[in-house]
């Protein structure tokens, strides 16, 4: 005979209702981010650089605050702490005291702490409005490629892999050179900084996208989505509501690795003179002039190579503890 | 509710079929242990499908039906070749029957399911859907339809987005359709739910919090949320645990008489439709090569490759075992390519009964009986159709790959479905 439903279906609710009555709340449904986000917490090195990151964010922030707590400002010179004769300070380890926590600057005697604090304003907001640039563009391009194919994905890849292949340093340079001082409304520094986060942003976008077309390649052929046509759904309906869900997991990961990666191009820049013009602090400006003084105030260059490590450091030890939490295969 | 805590799936799931078991009569007892999956049918069952074929309306129509995939080379997208994936079928589906599709893996069983749902566009051919022409309705045009046509998919593990709450999964038809179900779309939900044999109460789990069987459960539930006419199953549990394939096809079948569902149920072999399919579809790279009802199909199926088939499945019918014989056919080698199918019969390079002339000419459908039709030029049980041509070819006609057929059990000597090489 025909086993009737209810003789069979019982057991199958039953080992249901055994889960539900050891986990209780799990009958609100744990979601995959819910479990992500669980598992992240119980990573002690992706806590600490998150910890990190958040203080970093914070102290970018309330710059002014904080530089105003201690009593400096980034642009107020103290010539009086400076040896006249070398430029150096004159204090020991880079004129280090109670009023100056992490010296002062060689030449004009510029407090170095105030800086730091403000050149960390200037790298989180490259790093991440430029990695948001990125991010857009590698998104909509990508899924673009995947879902569609064809000559579209043809010449998205094509564009792609010829952006990864170009040397992005010394087009900003160039770029940076034959640039206005004034542009859409901004001065100086502020073109300078328009500029850097677009294009370290445009060559960027490569690697998000390379990774969301492969992704919307694998998911386009998922079954949900050709259950959810088979139910009517239009192109839209299977973009946003099927395949962009899937996608925020890996948007998420290599977003939290890039930025780190364009605080160091942000650097470089500043470094090689490309970054935001004086007086305006910057971390890779400061080593820049650290480098000519290297002999006599080691201090000065130590101090925001250290600040410029630290940061990387903690943003990658973020980003490795999401990417194992959001990772599937990944134990719970 | 002997399920002991902290037990896996595979227990639990076991221990399901202990329970269905064990709360039978004896007699169902015995028939339950005969195979997992043995359903025994109401005899009369066959008789009125019998009877009412005639007056059952015709709900599905495929005729010549072709999926070409192309093959394309360069960046020019030159086509240099194609998929001959679906290559000319016809069948009917009457309203209220369930026919079964079998084949091996790779005859384009998934690929004709594809083209009868219309997620694919048919390369030639006509579908006719209750006496419309569906076969190149465009997305809009296929919308409003899609309410009468549902799918079930083979792989419960891809077939329910990942990100999405259950309830968001069985509600998605009433919001893409625009269907506002009486009582509100959550109650109507957890109303399904609970018809499919899962805990309304878990709305709001995620697919990964489900077992395979669930989770195969919650796609029949969205299948079924808009009251389809006709249901493409395809292998709809070939991905499941054994002990839970049987409970799984139960719930289809009940569903059916309940709903007064369509079926056309996939498979790439027989033991799992055999119980539920009124006819059945034996199809073989591309083509269809037998149809006939359950009944003759198990006692007097005519295409070699069907016997092939049969053979594979443990039979519990001492009656049936008679007359077909007890040998076993294995088939070797895989399905040749369908880029480059072989000429005239497609089962020539593997068939034990091949002659020249099923190497030189492609055998036509014909309805040797009653409704039951075939595309052989020898078939088993019936006069030959070419008994001058009695030659068999040599393995080396066959080519070298696709060899032969073995026998493994020879009760009956003269057997002659069984020929060494
Ligand atoms: N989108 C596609 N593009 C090209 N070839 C395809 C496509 N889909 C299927 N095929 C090919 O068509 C043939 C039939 O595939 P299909 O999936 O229909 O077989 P099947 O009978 O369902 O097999 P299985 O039992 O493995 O599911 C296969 O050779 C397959 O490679
Ligand atoms: S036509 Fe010939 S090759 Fe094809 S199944 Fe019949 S006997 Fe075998
Ligand atoms: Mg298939």
């Amino acid at each position: 005979m025909t086993a009737p439903l209810h003789d069979t279906v019982p057991a199958e609710t039953a080992d249901a209702d055994v889960a539900a009555r050891v986990a209780k709340d799990a009958v609100e449904g744990r979601s995959l981010g819910r479990i992500a986000w669980t598992r992240l917490k119980r990573d002690k090195l992706a806590v600490a650089g998150g910890v990190v990151v958040l203080s970093l964010i914070l102290v970018a922030i309330f710059a002014p605050l904080i530089t105003s707590l201690v009593g400096q400002e980034p642009n107020e010179y103290h010539q009086d702490l400076i040896d006249p004769l070398f430029g150096t300070p004159t204090g020991s380890l880079g004129g280090i005291s109670s009023d100056h926590l992490l010296g002062v600057e060689p030449v004009n005697g510029r407090d170095v702490f105030a800086r730091i604090v403000y050149g960390a304003r200037i790298s989180l907001l490259v790093g991440f409005l430029s990695a948001m640039v990125a991010v857009v563009l590698g998104t909509v391009l990508g899924i673009l490629a995947g879902y569609f194919g064809g000559w579209l994905d043809a010449l998205i890849s094509r564009t792609m892999d010829m952006l990864l292949a170009f040397p992005q340093l010394l087009f900003i340079i160039s770029l940076i050179a034959v640039m206005p001082n004034k542009l859409l409304g901004l001065e100086g520094t502020g073109v300078r900084l328009l500029v850097m986060i677009l294009v370290i942003g445009f060559f960027g976008w490569p690697y998000i996208g390379r990774i969301v077309r492969g992704q919307t390649l694998s998911l386009r052929e998922r079954e949900y989505v050709e259950a959810a046509r088979s139910l009517g759904a239009g192109r839209r309906y299977i973009l946003f509501k099927e395949l962009l869900p899937n996608l925020i997991a890996p948007i998420t990961v290599y977003t939290t690795l890039m930025i780190p990666t364009n605080i160091l191009t942000e650097a470089a820049l500043s470094f090689l003179g490309a970054g935001v013009k004086p007086p305006t602090a910057s971390w890779g400006q400061m080593l820049n002039t650290a480098v000519r003084y290297y002999q006599e105030d080691p201090m000065y260059m130590v101090v925001p190579g250290v600040a410029i490590f630290i940061t990387v450091l903690a943003f990658n030890l973020f980003g490795d503890g999401v990417r194992d939490a959001l990772d599937p295969k990944g134990t719970r | 509710m002997t399920n002991p805590e902290g037990a896996g799936k595979a227990a639990s799931d076991t221990a399901a079929s202990d329970k269905t078991a064990s709360g039978k009569t004896a007699q169902d007892k015995t028939a339950q242990d005969k195979t997992a999956l043995d359903k025994a049918v109401p005899l009369d069952k066959a008789a009125l499908v019998e009877e009412d074929r005639e007056q059952a309306e015709v709900l599905l129509r495929v005729s010549g039906l072709t999926k070409h995939f192309p093959i394309t080379k360069g960046v020019l997208k030159r086509q240099v070749g194609a998929v001959k994936a679906v290559d000319g079928i016809d069948f009917e589906v009457r309203s209220g029957e369930t026919l079964g599709v079998v084949g091996e893996s790779g005859c384009g069983k998934s690929t004709m399911g594809r083209l009868v749902t219309r997620l694919l566009e048919p390369s030639a051919g006509q579908i006719d859907f209750e006496g419309r022409d569906i076969t190149h309705l465009g997305t809009a045009a296929m919308r409003p339809l899609r309410r009468d046509i549902q799918m079930i998919f083979q792989d419960p593990y891809s077939s329910l987005n990942p990100r999405h709450p259950v309830g968001a999964i069985v509600s998605a038809p009433f919001k893409l359709q625009g269907v506002q179900p009486e009582g509100g779309v959550k109650k109507e939900v957890q109303r399904l739910l609970e018809v499919v044999g899962l805990n309304p109460e878990h709305y709001n789990r995620y697919p990964h919090e489900f077992s395979g069987g669930q989770r195969q459960r919650i796609g029949i539930a969205r299948a079924l949320a808009l009251r389809p006419k006709l249901v493409v199953a395809d292998e709809p549990v070939s991905a499941l645990d054994v002990s839970i394939q049987a409970q799984v096809v139960n719930l289809l079948d009940d569903l059916q008489q309940e709903m007064g569902l369509t079926y056309v149920i996939i498979a790439h072999d027989l033991s799992v439709i055999r119980h539920v399919s009124d006819r059945i579809a034996v199809m073989y790279l591309g083509k269809v090569v037998e149809l006939t009802d359950r009944q003759s199909l198990y006692t007097s199926s005519m295409h070699p490759y069907s016997r092939a088939l049969l053979s594979a499945v443990p039979v519990p019918d001492p009656r049936g075992k008679a007359a077909r014989g007890s040998e076993r056919i294995l088939l070797e080698g895989d399905v040749p390519s369908p880029v480059k199918p072989p000429s005239g019969c497609r089962f020539h390079t593997r068939c034990w009964k091949a002659t020249r002339v099923c190497k030189t000419l492609e055998p036509p459908m014909l309805e040797l009986r009653t409704g039951h039709q075939v595309a052989c030029h020898h078939p088993e049980d019936h006069e030959d159709l070419h008994p001058e041509d009695t030659e068999l070819l040599t393995a080396a006609e066959k080519s070298a790959e696709h060899l032969q057929v073995k026998e493994t059990e020879l009760e009956r000597p003269g057997q002659e479905a069984v020929a060494k090489s």
